[in-house]
């Protein structure tokens, strides 16, 4: 078996790309379901993580908290879920972004802890409010941990989604759970295809996001 | 909750976690078996790391249904598929990890090595890779975790690991049972992670001796992990 050989039969076959349930299609809702899990991730875990940098509290628990996100095991948490409320969008967006929010606190928290405090009196003793010490001096200088904690968060969940398909949503991970199911190695393995293709994708995309974000002087500081 | 199903099924339960340890562990001692070679080579030949690094990173990532799915061509619905790919992701934690040890060796300590007369070899094993194992074991015990986690996505492709009580909860509509592996998937890292803290103490005895601001800064350096696990579902 050769696993090129089969990905490429199966992506190029017209009947992939035509019609329902098809190639685009499944690439859309994957797309959409991580990019709105991302986005409520991100509103609740960014101004947190910044907050809890800015004051310094509660970081042991934030330790804690990364320690326990890397063992829990996502299939699990995504099942206990239907059986819990059945399905709905809300089955796998809130584990989604619940797996989601500790990249994102913890890079936030600590990329806001690390600021030079040099940096931060002398900005206060030029006179700025604390408010001004955070938007114009703590953010920027935390973005290479920010960003790098975005990505991560995006590479989680993206990855995630295709678990997603045992639970029934569409995506991608649909089409190596069907084949699976079905002994369709051709349709498994292009499936497979297409999400290594995403996951690449995305980490191209956040280069870009990083060139957008950070600020020049910091790009050589935070290599990540 | 039903209490009652877990002494029922014991046995079963401690078969299933005892395959679901294997998965991960072994996967994560082959990832260093393979790192602590690499990681030196990379720290004596310089160009050698930014390019292994980088294949490294694009393995992170890479969710891991998809490189189970490219191996099923090679190795079939099996162990090896589940472990190649657990091992592949434990490298994007552990070759960074053992180069910055290596790296985190002060360069007098290094000297003195010299200057006592300690050769090329003897100087590595019994000064500079001693010196790099709490940072060599933070990023081991990061691996540990997440191996021993992703392994339970093993069920997906067949492969037997605490997934097996997801997957069969969720068709029997039996919450315990989907709890159950959960807790034990949680217990089995943590209690993974335990062990490899006491390893850590029992390799570096001089670092309980130290005073207390010390202590701190090197716990700091222990812990010089990104804050990524190694893979991701």
């Amino acid at each position: 078996m050769n696993f090129l050989r089969f990905a490429w039969t199966w992506l190029t076959s017209s009947q992939q790309w035509h019609g329902g349930d098809t190639i685009p299609i499944r690439m859309v809702e994957h797309i959409g379901y991580s990019a709105l899990a991302l986005l409520i991730a991100t509103l609740i875990a960014l101004p947190l993580g910044v907050a809890i940098g800015h004051t310094g509290r509660g970081a042991y628990a934030i330790v804690s908290l990364t320690n326990i996100w890397r063992a829990i095991p996502t299939l699990g948490l995504l099942i206990i879920m239907v059986v819990w409320i059945g399905f709905s969008p809300l089955t796998w967006l809130i584990p989604l972004v619940a797996l989601a929010i500790p990249p994102i606190l913890v890079n936030a928290y600590e990329g806001v802890l690390v600021v030079d405090p040099d940096l931060t009196d002398a900005a206060r003793g030029m006179g700025m409010t604390e408010w001004q010490v955070l938007r114009q001096i703590e953010i920027p200088v935390a973005m290479p941990l920010i960003v790098l904690g975005l990505r991560t968060a995006a590479i989680f969940i993206v990855a995630t989604a295709n678990i997603a398909a045992e639970i029934g949503i569409g995506g991608l991970g649909r089409f190596i759970i069907d084949g699976l199911a079905s002994n369709d190695y051709g349709q498994v393995a292009g499936g497979g295809a297409l999400v290594v293709v995403l996951a690449l994708a995305v980490q191209v995309l956040f280069v870009g996001v990083r060139r957008l974000l950070v600020p020049v002087g910091l790009r050589v500081a935070g290599r990540s | 909750m039903v209490w009652s199903w877990i002494p029922q099924n014991i046995g079963q339960i401690g078969q299933i976690t005892a395959q679901n340890a294997y998965l991960g562990i072994v996967s994560a001692l082959i990832g260093l078996a393979i790192s602590v070679p690499l990681g030196i080579a990379c720290v004596r030949w310089r160009l050698l790391y930014p390019p292994v690094l980088s294949v490294a990173n694009a393995f992170y990532a890479i969710p891991t249904l998809a490189l189970f799915v490219v191996l099923i061509a090679y190795t079939g619905l099996s162990d090896a598929t589940v472990i190649i790919t657990l091992t592949l992701f434990s490298l994007c934690v552990l070759i960074p990890n053992v180069v910055d040890g290596l790296r985190s060796v002060p360069e007098p300590v290094r000297q003195a090595a010299t200057a006592m007369g300690f050769g090329q070899l003897r100087r590595l094993m019994q000064v500079e890779l001693p010196v790099a194992v709490p940072i060599i074991i933070a990023g081991l015990r990061v691996a540990t975790i997440s191996s021993i986690s992703l392994a339970s996505l093993g069920q997906l492709i067949g492969v037997s690991s605490l997934g097996y009580f997801f997957i069969d909860g969720l068709q029997r509509d039996f919450p315990t049972e989907i709890f159950v592996g959960i807790a034990m998937v949680i217990v089995l890292a943590l209690a993974a992670d335990l062990v490899l803290i006491a390893i850590r103490r029992l390799l570096t005895p001089w670092q309980r001796r130290r005073t207390r601001p010390e202590a701190v800064a090197v716990l700091v350096a222990g812990q010089a992990v990104p804050h990524v696990g190694a893979g991701v579902p």
